[in-house]
């Protein structure tokens, strides 16, 4: 059977490592070459790079940050931030990215989707969404509601049927990352976790809020995700990678124990 | 030397990184006699049967692979480099090129939480030891991303499985030839030592 995977997500300007707190007030805190090789080698299953400056002009930062990371750590990279074209989407193959992030051009223009699956592969084309609790009302049945730019921009489409819409378009993985509890190290948002895990059939990354390794095990088991991606628990050296993946491995949580 | 063929499936640039990691310089080629000179050939690929296929063919390398094969040269075949290997392909209903005998199947799987493509992480099961896996212990695990599965007719081939709601064969490996549906380059250092291995072999199944 497939292990449950961890995931980190490295949030990069301008070459830095930074972190969000409910997406605003980043503060840089690294290397983003140098923590990619240290998850590595302590075991991580999957390394996530969101471009948070995504300007054009500075595209190249992203790009070498990849390349440099390539070189070094052998598991799958995904990127993200600011990929608006099927040319984007190549670029960050070719720099060393095996997997892909849409997200805001997305929302913009669902048929990026179903382009970039055509390019790279269904499999290579992650859907990230950020989502926010805004309650169940006509116009939103699932009580969620899809956000862009960062957070900041209410889009009025519904994250279930968003949700339902990326993966006929051809998305072949999902990021739910819940700007309520992001940053907050409160836990992941379960009921939201679930709801799109049970109404789609393709994996789940469960993302926000995680603050102490409990977290990651309700979101595994409760939450019905595939995988769990962590920032904050591991960038400031409260938590290790391997030691997050004995805390699962010991809660019976299936792991990738030996690295 | 060692060349990694390029017939649009994919970047293969991280199976040439991981080649470097491991201390070898690996040439990406298209060139069908390049292939042929070669020391040790890797056939890489993700992508759909159908459309391999027809690429390999438009550029030669489909002959190219079948003189590689039967001159003894060590060749490593990943993930779809595996699948056209054999004889047919359900996907795309597409003959192969029968490097090996056998089918790929596509995963039929009845727990409706079992997703396909199988992707991620699983334990690899070596069954019958090959130089390749030699350092493979119990519990470790490599990446894999499919949704379709090799069927060897030959049991003897098979020298690896995973499971995934029943077990699959994962590596097989036939004379001069060797070639797993997980992808090592991107499976940490149990993959890297499998490539390290690859580059170290004279092509002899003992």
């Amino acid at each position: 059977m497939l292990s449950k995977r961890l995931i980190a997500c490295l949030d990069v300007r301008d070459g830095n490592l930074a972190k969000s707190v409910r997406f605003v007030d980043t503060k840089d805190i690294g290397d983003p070459v140098a923590k990619a090789r240290e998850y590595y080698d302590d075991g991580l299953d999957e390394l996530v790079f969101y471009d948070i400056t995504a300007s054009s002009e500075k595209r190249r930062i992203i790009l070498d940050v990849v390349e440099a990371v390539a070189e070094q750590v052998f598991i799958p990279l995904s990127v993200g931030g600011g990929v608006r074209s099927v040319a984007d989407a190549t670029d960050l193959r070719l720099a060393g990215a095996e997997k892909i992030n849409v997200n805001t051009a997305a929302v913009e223009r669902p048929m990026l989707i179903a382009e970039c699956a055509e390019a790279i592969g269904s499999q290579n084309v992650v859907l990230s969404m950020d989502i926010r609790k805004v309650g169940v009302a006509p116009e939103f049945p699932s009580g969620y509601e899809i956000v862009v730019r960062g957070g900041r921009t209410p889009t009025g489409i519904d994250a279930l049927a968003w949700t339902r819409e990326g993966e006929r378009l051809g998305a072949g993985e999902l990021v739910v990352n819940s700007i309520d509890a992001d940053g907050t190290r409160d836990g992941y948002e379960l009921h939201l976790t679930r709801t799109i895990s049970e109404a789609v059939r393709i994996p789940v990354i469960a993302s926000g809020g995680a603050g102490v390794p409990d977290h990651l095990y309700d979101v595994l088991t409760d939450g019905k995700a595939d995988a769990a991606l962590v920032a904050s628990m591991v960038h400031y050296g409260d938590y290790t990678v391997s030691g997050l993946k004995r805390h699962l491995d010991g809660r019976g949580v299936k792991m990738r124990m030996s690295w | 030397m060692t060349v990694i063929v390029d017939y649009d499936a994919g970047n293969l640039r991280s199976v040439q990184r991981a080649c470097a990691e491991v201390g070898t310089a690996a040439a990406i080629t298209s060139d069908p006699v390049e292939v042929r000179r070669a020391d040790r050939v890797i056939f890489p690929g993700v992508g759909a049967a159908g459309s391999a296929m027809r690429s390999l063919a438009a550029r030669g390398l489909d002959r190219a692979l079948v003189d590689v094969m039967r001159g003894g040269t060590p060749v490593l075949g990943i993930c779809l480099g595996l699948q056209i290997s054999l004889d047919h392909s359900e996907e795309n209903d597409q003959d192969t090129l029968g490097l090996v005998a056998g089918e790929v199947r596509r995963f039929a799987l009845s727990d409706p939480a079992l997703k396909v493509p199988h992707m991620g992480w699983n334990a690899v099961r070596v069954v019958r030891g090959h130089p390749l896996l030699a350092h493979v212990e119990p519990g470790d695990e490599f990446y894999f991303v499919h949704a379709y599965y090799p069927v060897p007719e030959d049991e003897r081939s098979v020298r690896a499985v995973a499971d995934y709601e029943g077990r699959f064969c994962c590596a097989l490996g036939v004379g001069n030839y060797f070639a797993t549906q997980f992808h090592p380059e991107k499976s940490g250092r149990v993959g890297l030592r499998l490539i390290e291995n690859f580059v170290r072999w004279d092509g002899r199944d003992a």
